[in-house]
């Protein structure tokens, strides 16, 4: 790939279940903890929700942003914006970030949208009738709001975008900012997910699914991703987001480079809108996809950060799908299933994964998984378990972030050192 | 009950305020919403939304165009309360 179309991060940001920022969360990830706790709402014993836990974010957004901003945001958009101020900070670390406006572009997903702002409103209407509706409700529930108020805040003019794909969505956005790019749109692409769908009906309708963990005894021991006792994911909420800048841009002005974007895959799978395709096919194709653009063997890759949310099939099909992808070369693959402490951040999994994708190969260790007590049989790569493990000191570095989402989405990001 | 100048005026700066991050203290009578305060007509809605329900009036929307100053709200508002 020629020099002009390499696409490096320079800048990360986030807010999580396990901090206010990239470097609280990450200690947190290295250190084992848990995000999860039963959720302290009066909603929940209301309404007897089968599923009494979950992983709402370490500091609330209120305690970051103007009143103002809170009130004129939904609660997705207020995460992405403090991760986005973040990012953009860290990417003038070293060498301010000035970027032409019509050369900035934005990729911010979400699963969900602003579903808190719809259903809020809804109670306000029935309640109270129309009249009491506010006027921003519908910029407020619109999916593409979080990015719209990032390019607002940032003055980008190349072109906001807000990729959907459920639970592939945040990395997805990331794949696409790295298009704008080798395509010549833009130089620079603020580019991420996020999600803030802990509200009764979404835990309500995954409930429904069977989809979730009900261990409200023990939420910190419920998302347990590769474990025999595995029952479902734990719903969390954040964002993460990326500065992805043009690796002639990030030289020319200087800037610190985290990693290389090196390869993308995405696919979809075609079979069912939301058991994964049980031979992995469709993850098969997204990793050789991504291994191909990245110029890559297999056995380049030393790090996992997987997808692995904790549900009994989803987990295996994805262990089937890397194994047929990577063939023998699977077995020397580190292994790491961060949403053992993170929860399931939905749209925003695959941007905040992607980080600690980033952060692995800067620091060279892989995290642990926590919970995985007793390995379920089917599950033979190595995974990280109690405390993080070293990834190889020396040379350069490739890991893989994988997201996968309701629809049959696969999204493979391949990342490398620089 | 009956609703005093002072008291609307105050209620509004809050809203104001609320809305825009406006201090309260630059909400002043004298005041043009729009070229003055800068408020902007989707913000001015959520204002007249949230004035409706503070001061248990209503403020239809062929009256707020004609709402151009301060002054001119707080004495709807008196009128109507």
């Amino acid at each position: 790939m020629s020099e002009s179309t390499s696409v490096v991060v320079t800048g990360l940001g986030a807010t999580t279940p396990l901090g206010s920022d990239v470097p609280s969360t990450w200690s947190a990830v290295l250190a084992g903890k848990s995000g999860a706790r039963v959720l302290p709402y009066e909603w929940v014993e209301r309404f007897d929700l089968p599923v009494k836990i979950g992983a709402p974010l370490a500091v609330e957004p209120a305690d970051v942003l103007t009143r103002q901003e809170v009130k004129r945001n939904d609660r997705s958009s207020q995460m992405s914006l403090i991760a986005a101020r973040e990012a953009w900070n860290d990417a003038s670390r070293d060498a301010a970030l000035e970027v032409d406006g019509a050369r900035l572009g934005v990729a911010i997903a979400s699963g969900i949208g602003g579903v808190t702002t719809l259903l809020d409103a809804y109670d306000t209407l029935l309640e109270k009738g129309p009249r009491r509706i506010l006027p921003l409700t519908v910029p407020m529930l619109m999916p593409n709001g979080p990015a719209a108020s990032i390019g607002l805040e940032f003055g980008a003019r190349a072109g906001v975008h807000t990729t959907v794909s459920a639970c592939a969505s945040g990395s997805e956005a990331i794949g696409y900012g790295v298009e704008m790019i080798r395509s010549g749109r833009a130089d620079v692409v603020i580019a991420g997910g996020t999600e803030a769908a802990i509200h009764p009906l979404p835990i309500g309708g995954f409930a429904a699914m069977r989809a979730m963990s009900t261990r409200n005894d023990e939420p910190e021991r419920a998302s347990r991703p590769y474990d025999k006792g595995r029952d479902g994911f734990v719903l969390g909420e954040g964002a993460g987001v990326v500065v992805l800048e043009s690796a002639e841009h990030a030289r020319a002005r200087g800037a610190k480079v985290y990693a290389e974007v090196a390869g993308v895959g995405v696919t979809s799978d075609g079979y069912h809108i939301t058991a994964p395709e049980p031979e992995g096919e469709g993850v098969v194709r997204a990793i050789k996809t991504a291994l191909a653009e990245a110029g890559l063997a297999p056995q380049d890759i030393v790090h996992l950060n997987a997808h692995a949310t904790s549900t009994p099939v989803g987990d295996i099909a994805e262990v089937n799908g890397v194994r047929a992808a990577l063939g023998p070369a699977a077995d020397s693959v580190i292994v790491s299933a961060t949403k053992s402490m993170t929860g399931h951040t939905l749209g925003a999994a695959g941007a905040i994964e992607s980080i600690f994708t980033i952060l692995a190969l800067r620091d060279r260790q892989a995290p642990p998984t926590i919970n995985l007590d007793d390995p379920d049989d089917d599950i033979d790569l190595d995974v990280v378990k109690g405390s993080p493990r070293a990834l190889p000191a020396d040379g350069q570095l490739a890991a893989m972030n994988n997201s996968f989402g309701f629809g049959g989405h696969n999204v493979v990001l391949i990342l490398r050192t620089v | 009950m009956a609703l005093s100048e002072q008291e609307v005026l105050a209620g509004l700066a809050e809203l104001i305020h609320d809305e825009t991050g406006l201090p309260q203290d630059q909400v002043a009578l004298d005041k043009s919403f729009t070229d003055d305060l800068d408020i902007d007509s989707l913000s001015m809605m959520t204002v007249v939304v949230n004035a409706e329900e503070r001061f248990g009036v209503k403020i239809p929307d062929d009256s707020v165009k004609d709402l151009k100053t301060v002054r001119d709200a707080v004495d709807f508002i008196v009128k109507q309360g």
